[in-house]
């Protein structure tokens, strides 16, 4: 289980809370959707999660061990996963050498092969390319959430894994994120697309900072979608 | 043999434990020939003089390699040795050459290695060419290799040179004239450290009509080592031309990178491209969220950097 205790975080140099008091738990096999308008933190509270932001405040706990005083390096160790909204790109790294990193030893090319067909690559075409400028917007993406995948991780967050991949590559992935059996972890999806919120079992809304609601997909697609006006009614335009 | 020079060899030129009995070779050691073999179609040759070494490879050898290695093993020697390269018409092989110098003592060691080659039309060469220092005395290591050349008409060099530490001091000089519908393929992959310092210029004129050029430089410097990268590419005919340096600094590590074109044709088509910078963060948290340490994380990105 994947939880987060009252975490916030400031932004020191405009002295800013980006995030504040956040709290959730994500239990094994459970799949949360967070979504919510633009700038509304989403984002930074899954830096915050992985390690990548410094200096937040609160509790977050791993499966019953707290993480949050551990460096990025420790939290993937303890067993978490997470996918880069924008994937980073790298000059003489492929993608297996990638994968082979991200699954470690005990992984074969087969079972890397298998892993880039779950998110719509055909293996043999990509494993020897460069994870750098050949690769397009889409495919490293998907390159991205496979190493992720490699890694089997207890919890995983995954920032806008549908951005830039096309409509089929998008069916696989909703068919991988929604197979409990064979992606058994805590996963938190922070996403803007219906249909990925139709896999999840909770889906919570992000807004200046804060969570501000969050309930089953049942009762939060209504509110989410049954909404005419154009505008998010959490925002209230106040900073 | 020495064992030093047995050592040296491994790095330097594909050497696993003994001579390579079915190609042609060369192995210099301090100085002096160690072992020299020609093959029915590769003539090695000891200059008149004693300054080097003609190589000479008859039309149409296919799939021959060729070892050229120079070892140094102490300090003390200083040497230049002229090595020329004659390419028979069509003929397609690999020439591994290179240096190491291993000094223990005060006193350094100097070796400066002119190869000149000359491409009859037709012919491929694959030139593999590694440096590399060693040993944990204060004199200085230096290694000054130049590399001339001559390409003819449908002729192709493939030029892989390394440097992968050790070397105190190097300038590498890289020069030619590339003609009718030849190329010119460059890779060079330069790592220095501790005050280590490295100058690589290059200066290639294509003069025959479609005739091209690409070099690529990788470079990276690390603690207090300095490089300086210059690249000339001269476009005399309807021509292509590219020359990169991508550069990583790490630590107070510092690199000029100076690619320059000069178009003399109006159908040159000449691109260059230059690239200095630390590794990013993004990179190093990227290999972190896969459980490297951030020591690991760099050290893989160097490797692959300069793979």
């Amino acid at each position: 289980m994947l939880e987060l205790k009252n975490v916030s975080w400031k932004l020191e140099e405009e002295d800013k809370w980006i995030l504040r008091d956040i709290n959730l738990k994500v239990q094994k096999g459970e799949r949360l959707v967070l979504t919510g308008p633009n700038g509304g933190g989403k984002t930074t509270l899954a830096r915050v999660i992985a390690g990548l932001r410094e200096g937040a405040e609160g509790e977050i706990w791993l499966d019953g061990q707290r993480i949050d005083g551990l460096d990025i390096t420790g939290r993937a160790r303890a067993g978490l996963g997470y996918a880069f909204q924008q994937p980073v790109r790298f000059k003489g790294v492929t993608v297996e050498e990638l994968m082979q990193m991200a699954a470690g030893e005990q992984c074969s090319r087969e079972e890397l092969c298998h892993l880039l067909s779950q998110v719509g690559l055909c293996a043999r075409d990509y494993l020897g390319r460069e994870v750098g400028n050949g690769l397009s917007g889409g495919e490293i993406k998907r390159v991205e959430i496979a190493t992720v995948l490699a890694r089997k991780p207890r919890a995983a967050v995954f920032d806008e894994p549908e951005a830039g991949i096309d409509l089929w590559s998008f069916d696989k992935l909703i068919q991988v994120f929604g197979d409990r059996d064979r992606w058994p972890g805590a996963l938190v999806l922070i996403s803007h697309q219906r249909r990925l919120m139709e896999v999840a079992d909770t889906i919570g809304v992000v807004c200046q900072g804060r969570l501000v609601d969050i309930g089953p997909r049942e009762q939060m697609l209504p509110r989410l979608f049954g909404e005419k006006s154009g505008q998010c009614p959490w925002d209230g335009g106040n900073d | 043999m020495k064992a030093i020079t047995e050592k040296l060899l491994e790095v330097v030129s594909d050497f696993k434990g003994k001579l390579w009995e079915k190609s042609a070779y060369s192995v210099r050691e301090d100085g002096g020939c160690a072992a020299i073999h020609s093959t029915q179609h590769t003539h090695i040759t000891p200059k008149p003089d004693g300054s080097g070494l003609d190589i000479t490879v008859d039309e149409g050898t296919q799939g021959e390699t060729v070892y050229i290695p120079a070892c140094i093993t102490h300090g003390g020697v200083e040497e230049v040795v002229y090595n020329d390269f004659h390419i028979g018409k069509n003929a397609d092989i690999t020439i591994y050459a290179g240096c190491g110098v291993h000094v223990e003592g005060e006193e350094g060691s100097r070796h400066s290695g002119i190869h000149r080659f000359f491409l009859a039309e037709g012919a491929k060469v694959h030139y593999i060419e590694k440096h590399a220092g060693e040993g944990q005395g204060e004199g200085k290591k230096v290694l000054d290799p130049q590399t001339w050349f001559e390409l003819g008409e449908g002729s192709l060099l493939e030029m892989d040179t390394t440097q992968l530490g050790g070397v105190d001091r190097t300038c590498r000089i890289t020069k030619g004239k590339v003609g009718k519908d030849a190329r010119l393929l460059v890779r060079e992959r330069l790592l220095t450290e501790k005050d280590q310092q490295a100058d690589s210029q290059f200066e290639v004129d294509l003069l025959g009509e479609n005739s091209g050029c690409d070099l690529v430089s990788r470079a990276v410097a690390k603690d207090q080592s300095h490089q300086d990268f210059s690249s000339l590419i001269r476009g005399f005919a309807p021509c292509t031309g590219h020359t990169a340096c991508d550069a990583l600094l790490m630590g107070q590590g510092t690199v000029d990178a100076a690619p320059r074109l000069a178009a003399r044709c109006e159908d040159a088509s000449l691109i260059h491209e230059a690239a200095i910078g630390k590794i990013a963060g993004e990179q190093l948290w990227k290999l972190q969220t896969l459980g490297l340490t951030r020591e690991e994380a760099e050290e893989r990105l160097v490797a692959g950097f300069l793979k």
